[in-house]
């Protein structure tokens, strides 16, 4: 099929300012939105820059506004898509480098706020902990994230304030804090509570629905919110 | 120009890397240096499960695993390190489980596991339940809490910077040279000891199962340097990628019960691995798609099959099999239990072929998926040099990029994810405890000259070459003949395109002139490695005049223990490859012949 794909472009050592460039492709309809990228750097513009490893939504690297929604690109089939017409921009809320790759940096730093790891101190045993199959379901959701920035980078408070620590914090803070096995929930209810934390999510579920991973964001910050509140984690 | 000073210098973050660095830095100051953001490397695709006898299901000893993985590997395994890895696997795994790593539980809540192809009861020769696993998200479980756990211990990581050269002075490494991708400013990284996790090179192949970020970058800068690559002939084609992408439907889909069917209808496992049937070993399941195919009997004459996870599919067959719970009840499951226990691979399904799997079949074809072959190492990750297996000191390799040797000639599944923990852990530490008494090598005035002129050579050429052209045509060739199935003359119809299309590399187009992230100008470096490679692999391959594992020669069919029971290990110097060979290490088990 043609299709039309119109692509944000920025090239800091050359352009003053960003500027769209559209170009008349053809295309299959099974074609990834990553497979026309490719396709256009191979063969038509070799300075379009971008992220991507896996090619198949595990890796995180190529999270891009897709037909204004943010998509990973390796995830988003153009037949997913509807129509003939491809916007690809840059994620929203981070500096844009070079036309489709953000600086990543305030992002992760975010992530490492909410102590993303397993903290207990009690000695181990021999061989593993145990954990119970509903212990374990408690928080399977969200130990799926990919820390691809679709969710933090399509939430309005995050656009708004890039010190608010944003959903994907959340999602990974979320994981720890109710696992049976970790002892710092308290510790990491505390971050969550203060001035950046989840008190700024206003539930608008932009979140829930940019997630590659359908992770349920913003069910997950709900729970996060009734730990704070009830000081419980039933 | 800047230099920077550690003990140790890691290059590469994913499982093996984490796992060398977290090691490294208890007791040595440690930077890792990765081209991409550690969560982006490729260890987080894998799917099944690590490998490690504890035993929570059934009988099981780490015995069996080193004769399985021996077996596995058409005895060129070195049986001292494969020992070594089996028998550490099950504290291996425990350590992972005490990091966080959320383990899929059994009702009693200890980790859970399923069967895996060539992992065998070894008195019954039935599968056995040895895949420890969090769903069909193992891999990325690992690489995410690999990374906790290094962000908890402050690991230093310099993201997004491309290593292209390796430093060796007195006979020592002495560091690496690296461009730091958003400005293209080169950095030296003088340190004591060096350690590559660099990953493997299935990118080489049309279809394939692995990143872009898969271009041999480790062993062919390794290669360049002068150090040999050791059996670089070996290189797995998994049974089960998605029909033309060659996304990776995991092996645990047949260890949950799927079955792969011809266009027939049969099960053609039975003809070929009569006692484990769908779960034989990688190497052995390709082939036979690929007989099947040769044979007509492809679905619908094309080059695929299905791979039939349907509830009702999956209790025929293993009421037909005699498959039990560990309970003694018979093995019957539900659409539910399927996809909770493979959610990703239903997800893959949908996205990509619009099929949901508990109701309809998979389209599947074998795709390129692991580096056997790489940088030789002993087992404790030290890279040696030679046939008489001499270290050169301060250089250590771990994961895909390494050759220990534990694959020897195929891999078992589940056994990548071990070896990374395995022999990163152990790099890591020898890493640090060769920095404890060792001095900096003098850094040489040029450090940086070779890097330089490898990457000006690219920007600088006048041609009109493009990288998308020369890639495509080398995946084509080496696709069809250096695959599964290899012959002297196929092979050498490779060999002679991708020497061409190594002298057109020279010839290459970079549109973009540009310092920020030129992603145009590290394209055609990746692909200069790959092609490296894909000479030596040809050319190795060629030699092997007889089959084993992996590689399969329709012009020597059968193994040949009396000439080849050895490791082939190859240098290029000037453009000209040189081979010689070491000894397999045998210790307990003698060859024999090889039957599921």
């Amino acid at each position: 099929m043609k299709i039309s794909l119109k692509l944000y472009r920025y090239n800091p050592e050359i352009d003053k300012k960003s500027r769209y460039e559209t170009y008349q492709l053809e295309a299959d309809p099974t074609d990834r939105i990553l497979d026309i990228l490719e396709f256009v750097k191979g063969y038509i513009d070799g300075t379009l820059s971008f992220r991507r490893s896996c090619a198949h939504g595990v890796c995180g690297s190529d999270a891009m506004r897709i037909n204004g929604q943010n998509r990973l690109a390796c995830k988003t089939l153009l037949r997913d898509l509807h129509g003939n017409k491809v916007t690809v921009e840059p994620i929203m809320g981070l500096r844009v480098i070079k036309d489709l790759i953000v600086d990543m940096d305030p992002f992760f730093e975010n992530f490492r706020t909410v102590l993303p790891y397993l903290i207990n101190d009690e000695p181990a045993p021999k061989t593993e902990r145990l954990q119970s199959p509903e212990d374990r379901e408690r928080f399977d959701d969200t130990t799926k994230c990919i820390l691809c920035a679709c969710c933090t980078t399509s939430c309005p408070s995050f656009w708004a304030n890039d010190e608010y620590l944003g959903p994907a914090a959340f999602v990974n803070a979320h994981r720890f804090i109710f696992d049976s096995r970790d002892r710092a929930a308290d510790e990491r209810l505390k971050i969550l509570s203060a001035q950046n934390g989840v008190y700024r999510c206003h539930t608008v579920f932009n979140c829930t629905l940019a997630c590659p991973r359908e992770i349920e964001i913003t069910k997950a910050i709900g729970e996060v919110k009734r730990a704070i509140s009830t000081g419980s984690l039933k | 120009m800047q230099t920077h000073i550690f003990d140790v210098i890691v290059v590469g973050a994913g499982g093996a890397g984490l796992m060398a660095a977290l090691y490294a830095s208890k007791t040595a100051s440690t930077a890792v240096i990765s081209k991409l953001y550690p969560t982006r490397s490729h260890t987080g695709a894998a799917q099944g499960g690590v490998g490690a006898a504890l035993g929570n299901l059934e009988e099981d000893y780490p015995e069996w695993h080193t004769f399985d993985t021996v077996k596995g590997s058409d005895y060129l395994g070195d049986q001292d390190a494969i020992e070594f890895m089996c028998q550490e696997a099950v504290d291996a795994v425990y350590e992972l489980e005490h990091y966080g790593l959320p383990f899929s539980r059994t009702p009693e809540g200890k980790i859970d596991q399923r069967p895996f192809g060539g992992h065998t009861n070894n008195v019954t020769g039935k599968p056995v339940r040895r895949a420890c696993f969090a769903a069909d998200r193992t891999g990325h479980m690992i690489l995410q809490t690999l990374y906790q756990q290094c962000i908890k211990n402050h690991v230093n990581f310099y993201d997004e910077f491309q290593v292209i050269d390796l430093l060796i002075v007195n006979g020592a490494a002495a560091g690496v040279v690296a461009l730091e991708l958003s400005t293209s400013e080169l950095h030296v990284f003088h340190a004591k000891s060096v350690v590559f996790a660099t990953g493997g090179h299935g990118r080489i192949w049309e279809v394939t199962s692995n990143a872009y970020a898969y271009s041999g970058d480790g062993a062919s800068v390794a290669l360049r340097r002068g150090l040999p690559l050791e059996d670089m002939e070996f290189f797995q084609f998994h049974p089960t990628g998605i029909y033309k992408l060659g996304i990776l439907i995991t092996e645990g889909v047949r260890g949950e019960g799927g079955i792969l069917f011809n266009d027939k209808g049969e099960r053609f496992m039975e003809k070929y691995a009569p006692k484990v049937k769908d779960l034989a070993s990688r190497d052995v399941v390709s082939r036979a798609m690929y007989t099947e195919m040769r044979e007509g009997r492809g679905i619908g004459g094309k080059n695929f099959f299905y791979l039939d996870v349907r509830p009702e599919v999956v209790n025929r067959y293993a009421a037909l099999d005699g498959r039990k719970r560990p309970d003694g009840s018979p093995y019957i499951v539900t659409a539910d239990e399927i996809i909770s226990k493979l959610p990703d691979i239903a997800d893959f399904c949908r996205v990509y072929l619009g099929v949901d799997p508990v109701t309809q079949p998979m389209p599947v074809q074998p795709t390129a998926h692991y580096t056997m072959g790489g940088i030789p190492t002993n087992k404790y990750g030290e890279v040696v040099i030679d046939d008489q297996n001499t270290v050169l000191p301060g250089f250590y390799a771990a994961g895909e990029v390494a050759c220990v040797s534990v694959h020897g000639a195929n891999r078992l599944g589940t056994n990548s994810l071990l070896d990374l923990i395995t022999f990163g852990k152990h790099a890591g530490l020898r890493a640090a405890e060769f920095s404890r008494g060792a001095t900096l090598q003098p850094l040489p005035k040029d450090a940086a000259d070779f890097a330089l002129a490898q990457l000006n050579q690219l920007k600088n050429s006048a041609g009109s070459e493009r990288v998308a052209d020369i890639s495509r045509e080398m995946k084509s060739v080496m696709f069809d003949h250096v695959g599964i199935f290899r012959t002297a003359d196929g092979m050498k119809t490779a060999l002679e395109k991708v020497r061409e299309l190594r002298q057109r590399h020279q010839h290459i187009k970079i549109t973009d002139q540009g310092k920020v992230f030129n992603t145009d100008l590290i394209n055609a470096w990746e692909l200069g490695n790959l092609l490296q490679l894909a000479e030596l692999i040809t050319v190795c391959a060629i030699n092997r005049t007889e089959s084993r594992g992996a590689h399969a020669r329709d012009d020597y069919p059968k193994r040949d223990d009396a000439n080849w029971m050895k490791h082939t290990l190859a240098w290029e110097k000037d453009g000209n490859i040189r081979l010689g060979y070491k000894p397999v290490a045998i210790t307990k088990y003698q060859p024999k012949e090889r039957v599921y």
